[in-house]
């Protein structure tokens, strides 16, 4: 696994509006095979995912843990899924977008649709696929009062443009992999790093944690057990904090700048107010395409409903194949689409970049 | 059959009957319990099942593995008595347990 950190040093900028076939909202397992088979019938894909890397709830929230219930795989892990899908899609050049929320969803007169990301990148595709799962991943906040004041402005739930935390005086709260990545990403540029969490024992990856206590004991960051209890400031901005241990006595931690990281959780977004005439949080889909009550947008995966539907990941694969024949005419109208397999089509063979036998 | 008591934040009680083997999680849901969410089903994998055990409960109930602690790094408002309740197992012992749900599962 590649680590946070070494990842998430590219920041994430707005480009040109992007003309494409079809877009896909979200890089779970569903959405990473919808490239395969779209690839399958010729029809090239945009990804774009709120979360930092592909996979879903399994790359997030069960990386490690084995799925039993995969077709031809008697056991594999969340990532090893995410990783072996990522394998088997190569061959059709997916581009990734990570840390972009689709936002807004519109049709343009000339029957194509424009999608907007939450930073304001633009979409022309011909047709959207939405694998959304469970709704996209949402940084859990914590329960401090009045936090709300301070989000944007000196509370960061999540890191897009490194530079803006240079000279910062950085209070990061957490033990997962986040919290830590963090902290020793930031701490050269920050003028001073500390880092508050409630127990001495951290779910992060012990190399990180080392690290972490070579700067404390280098004296170049602080390490604090406790719970905030108190944010302190004024207009938006952040002085400081008030925190405890148990029932230890309360201290305070002054800091400018405070990031916390308790993991995340799947809100269901903006998808709600796209006119898909939602059905308690899903998106009602026929059986035969997988469309949704707008033509030319689909809906795959545990995001969808339909009589029968189970949210497991073997039915959203059946449902990617579906929805891309019935996609492929209408990005390639004029075409016929022939039924083939890939063990003896050389077109096919050809599109995946093996050596026909 | 164990009876377990349920307290909502607001004060509102719910006293419902367990199966010995079920999760506490489990039998909540199976009440439809406000306020236990279960968004992983029970794989200590989301930690939205938050529950504070009834300080005299703590002993019968046990301590959380370490797996189930670093879940709980990611609860709202986590304190001493805090466990996931997809974590605790119903048996005759627990019969009478008292637990309390934090204000928000996240
Ligand atoms: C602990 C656990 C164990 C499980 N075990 C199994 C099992 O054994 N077998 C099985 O078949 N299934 C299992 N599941 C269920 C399985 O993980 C889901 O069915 C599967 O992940 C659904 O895939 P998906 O691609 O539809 O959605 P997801 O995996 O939910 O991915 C959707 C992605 O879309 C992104 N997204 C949503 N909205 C937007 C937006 N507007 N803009 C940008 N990005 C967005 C989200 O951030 C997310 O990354 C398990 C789930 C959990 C939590
Ligand atoms: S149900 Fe998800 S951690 Fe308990």
């Amino acid at each position: 696994m590649i680590s946070k950190s070494q990842q998430q040093t590219t920041d994430v900028s707005v480009g040109e509006p992007i003309e494409t076939d079809a877009v896909i909202i979200g890089a779970g397992p569903v959405g990473l095979f919808a490239v395969f088979e779209l690839g399958l019938v010729d029809i090239k894909a945009h990804v774009v995912d709120i979360l930092d890397k592909p996979g879903g709830q399994c790359a997030e929230l069960y990386p490690e843990k084995p799925i039993y219930d995969i077709p031809a795989f008697p056991e594999i892990s969340g990532q090893e899924l995410t990783d072996n899908l990522l394998a088997q899609i190569k061959p059709f050049e997916p581009t990734f977008h990570f840390q972009q929320r689709v936002d807004a969803l519109q049709k343009l007169p000339d029957g194509r649709f424009q999608l907007t990301t939450d930073i304001g990148q633009v979409f022309i595709t011909k047709v959207v696929v939405i694998a959304a799962g469970g709704g996209s991943f949402t940084p859990k906040k914590p329960p401090y009062p009045g936090i709300a004041d301070y989000e944007g402005r000196s509370v960061f739930y999540a890191v897009r443009q490194r530079e803006q935390f240079r000279g910062k005086d950085i209070l990061i709260v957490g033990g997962g992999d986040s919290a830590l990545d963090w902290v020793l990403n930031l701490q050269p540029i920050a003028r001073s790093m500390k880092l508050l969490h409630r127990r001495e024992n951290f779910r992060a990856a012990p190399d990180s944690v080392n690290k972490m206590r070579a700067l404390v004991e280098a004296g170049k960051m602080e390490f604090h057990l406790g719970q905030i209890t108190a944010l302190h400031g004024e207009n938006g901005q952040l002085t400081g904090v008030t925190a405890r241990h148990g029932k230890g006595p309360e201290f305070e931690i002054a800091c400018d700048t405070l990031l916390p990281f308790f993991g995340l959780t799947m809100k269901l977004g903006p998808i709600a107010e796209w006119g898909l005439n939602l059905h308690e949080n899903l998106i009602p889909v026929d059986t035969e395409k997988f469309e949704t009550s707008i033509p030319g947008i689909y809906a795959i995966g545990d995001i969808n409903t339909y009589p029968g539907k189970l949210k497991l990941i073997l039915s959203g694969f059946h449902e990617a194949a579906l929805m891309a024949h019935s996609a492929h005419r209408v990005v390639h109208p004029d075409k016929t689409l022939r039924f083939q397999y890939t063990t003896s089509s050389s077109s096919l063979q050809k599109k995946l970049g093996v050596k026909a036998s | 059959m164990p009876k377990i008591t349920f307290i909502e934040f607001n004060g509102t009680e719910h006293v419902v009957e367990g199966e010995v083997g079920q999760t506490l999680m489990e039998v909540a849901v199976k009440h439809s319990i406000p306020g236990i969410e279960a968004e992983c089903g029970g794989a200590c994998a989301c930690a939205t099942c938050h529950v504070y055990v009834d300080e005299a409960w703590l002993e019968k109930t046990g301590t959380p593995k370490d797996t189930e602690e670093d879940m709980l790094d990611f609860a709202f408002d986590v304190r001493d008595n805090s466990r996931l309740s997809c974590q605790i197992k119903v048996t005759e012992e627990l019969d009478g347990l008292v637990v309390r749900l934090p204000e928000k599962q996240y």
